[in-house]
């Protein structure tokens, strides 16, 4: 469905009176199959809108090539177009017009007859759970309530492939599990190929077959979430024993984790199938004659997987660069501070 | 090309469709030269007789310039409209579809010339009840003018809106342009009534021809060389301005 190799795009931006160069995305390759889910997950500014907006047909690469449902996004942009069907983190509906009339409009710029976005808008607004919204203004919105909207609206023309930016920033938490249920519904029920960006972990986790990773314009990693978290070594396994017992539970941790800790009353390590070894581990403390106030067996999260395929934290990642210019910024703030206040 | 038409009308049937839920911005857009027409015109009428080439009162005189006032400045202001909507995302899902990049903007010009045209026959409603002069003809072509003006600024104010894509330097920006405009255009006095260096600057004001055409069309002055000039320049004007116009929202960054 998608095909990329080598992607550029460089932006131009004045630092004081120097004139700077930023590569946003820098020699991007993509594969997707057809009936794929995508996670397309990095930092803000790591090149995730951007790449989007250059396979969407709305940047026209620097360098590369990309083929999109079988078209070439820059000689075949019209094809592209008609193929596709494309979120933004703005949206797209006009906060104070009327929604059904919005997706009719956006409809009929497809060439479909005023008949066919009509019968269409309504089946979407049912199934994305907007019936009795149809002649609502998107201000008088919930914020779960606008973005399903902007969804029915990347819908209307009933598109093959589905591309989601930032689908539920500025979400509160219900909301965004309804989101998510929505999301999975596209290929479950439509047979979309869907292609989304996001920087939550969590979200990247629940919706995608497979999580294709960014940091600084370069893809990092490509693969499914477990085996990407097979990479981290082993399970995160923490013990909380009695203070004169630390240097006992460290020793017996070791002989099965590796990089142990301690800090207070805490001893931690990686361990490698940690479900197999813990009930071993257990008896042999007791055995030790330790008591063991509790344990923890933590999952590695995508968060650990970034921080081992680029040695940092996705959270430092993000405070590291605030300004980054991704072409659509002003959109994204709008769009959060209006998930916000709805 | 019928997809193209078919795009324009979608693109202004949904614009004027705002327009007309909110109409209070027709009538405010109009307020300015009513009032300039109220209050202004009766300064005019003792000194109209004194003008070069006099008009026979001052609402012949007056109104032809607040109608290329309402032109220029009225539609200088459709730029905001577009921030708005670009900062929603509206223009970039518009470009995501196969629709014709040129009909994004001709479906709004398609609005800014409705409207402009309602509020051009308001003025001109008002002014022929006020005492101006005319005739059918000669008002239909200066209405044509205004039209064309307001083509042009209109589309100039969307090509600035999408290039700055901020209100905040949009508004100075506008204010820059708008003031030797209004002061070197003759709208509200002759620029024949200055010195002969004001006459020379205002000489290459574009816009001073135009009024001069457009009061000329007015008069029934047919032969004189500023309607041929002030035609020229209305036409240069929206042609390069649809041009640049076009141009902005095919551009692959906006």
């Amino acid at each position: 469905m998608i095909t990329a190799r080598g992607l550029v795009q460089t932006f131009h931006t004045k630092v004081g009176r120097e004139k700077r160069e930023v590569r946003a995305v820098d020699g991007v390759d993509l594969d997707v199959a057809e009936g794929e889910v995508v996670g397309f997950l990095g930092p803000n500014g790591a090149g995730k809108t951007t790449t989007l907006r250059m396979l969407t047909t709305l940047l026209r690469p620097d360098a590369g090539t990309a083929t999109v449902a079988g078209y070439d996004v820059v000689k075949e942009s019209e094809q592209v177009r008609r193929s596709i069907g494309y979120v933004s983190q703005a949206g797209g509906v006009f906060s104070s017009a009327r929604a059904g009339e919005e997706v009719m409009d956006h409809g009929m710029l497809y060439g479909l007859s005023k008949r066919q976005v009509e019968t269409r808008g309504h089946e979407l607004f049912d199934q994305l759970q907007l019936d009795g919204l149809w002649e609502r203004m998107p201000k008088n919105m919930s914020g779960g309530q606008k973005r399903r909207l902007d969804i029915a609206m990347g819908l209307i023309h009933d598109p093959t492939l589905v591309f989601l930016d930032e689908p539920t920033t500025g979400l509160d938490p219900q909301a965004r599990a309804n989101l998510w249920d929505h999301i999975a519904r596209l290929r479950s029920e439509r047979g979309a190929t869907v292609f989304l960006t996001t920087h939550y972990l969590d979200e990247a986790d629940a919706l995608s077959d497979r999580i294709v990773i960014i940091d600084q314009g370069r893809i990092v990693a490509s693969d499914t979430s477990d085996n990407l978290k097979a990479q981290v070594s082993g399970d995160l396994v923490t013990l909380e024993v009695g203070a004169a017992h630390v240097a006992v539970a460290a020793e017996k941790l070791a002989s099965v984790a590796e990089s142990v800790e301690t800090s207070g009353s805490h001893v931690s390590g990686r361990v490698a199938r940690a479900g197999r070894v813990v009930p071993g581990l257990l008896r042999e403390i007791e055995h030790a004659g330790v008591t063991l106030e509790s344990i923890e067996v933590h999952r590695p999260t995508l968060d650990d997987v970034f921080l081992t395929l680029t040695g940092r934290s996705l959270r430092d990642a993000e405070s590291e660069k605030p300004g980054e210019p991704d072409a659509a910024d002003p959109a994204a703030t709008a769009a959060a501070s209006e998930g916000v206040t709805a | 090309m019928s997809s193209f038409f078919h795009d324009c009308f979608i693109v202004f049937r949904r614009q004027i469709r705002m327009n007309l839920r909110n109409p209070a911005w027709v009538l405010i857009g109009i307020l300015q030269p009513v009032l300039y027409l109220l209050l202004f015109g009766p300064l005019l009428k003792p000194i109209v007789s004194s003008f070069p080439g006099a008009a026979d009162n001052e609402f012949t005189f007056l109104v032809p310039g607040l109608l290329v006032q309402l032109g220029m400045f009225g539609a200088f202001f459709a730029g905001f409209g577009l921030i708005a909507e670009w900062r929603e995302g509206v223009v970039e899902a518009e470009r995501v579809t196969p629709a014709s990049r040129t009909a994004l903007l001709v479906g709004r010009l398609m609005r800014d010339l409705v409207q402009l045209l309602v509020q051009a026959l308001i003025l001109i409603g008002l002014g022929l009840v006020m005492g101006m002069r005319g005739s059918v003809g000669g008002i239909t072509f200066g209405v044509a003018l205004t039209l064309l003006v307001g083509g042009a600024c209109a589309a100039a104010s969307n090509a600035v809106a999408l290039t700055t894509k901020s209100e905040d330097v949009m508004a100075p920006l506008i204010n820059m342009v708008m003031m030797p405009v209004l002061l070197l255009s003759g709208i509200l006095l002759p620029m024949t009534l200055g010195p002969s260096w004001l006459q020379r600057i205002s000489d290459f004001m574009p816009f001073r021809w135009i009024v001069d055409a457009v009061r000329g069309s007015f008069a029934g002055d047919f032969a004189g060389n500023s309607l041929l000039w002030g035609t020229a320049w209305a036409l240069a004007l929206f042609s390069a301005a649809v041009w640049w116009g076009t141009a902005t929202f095919r551009k692959e960054n906006a």
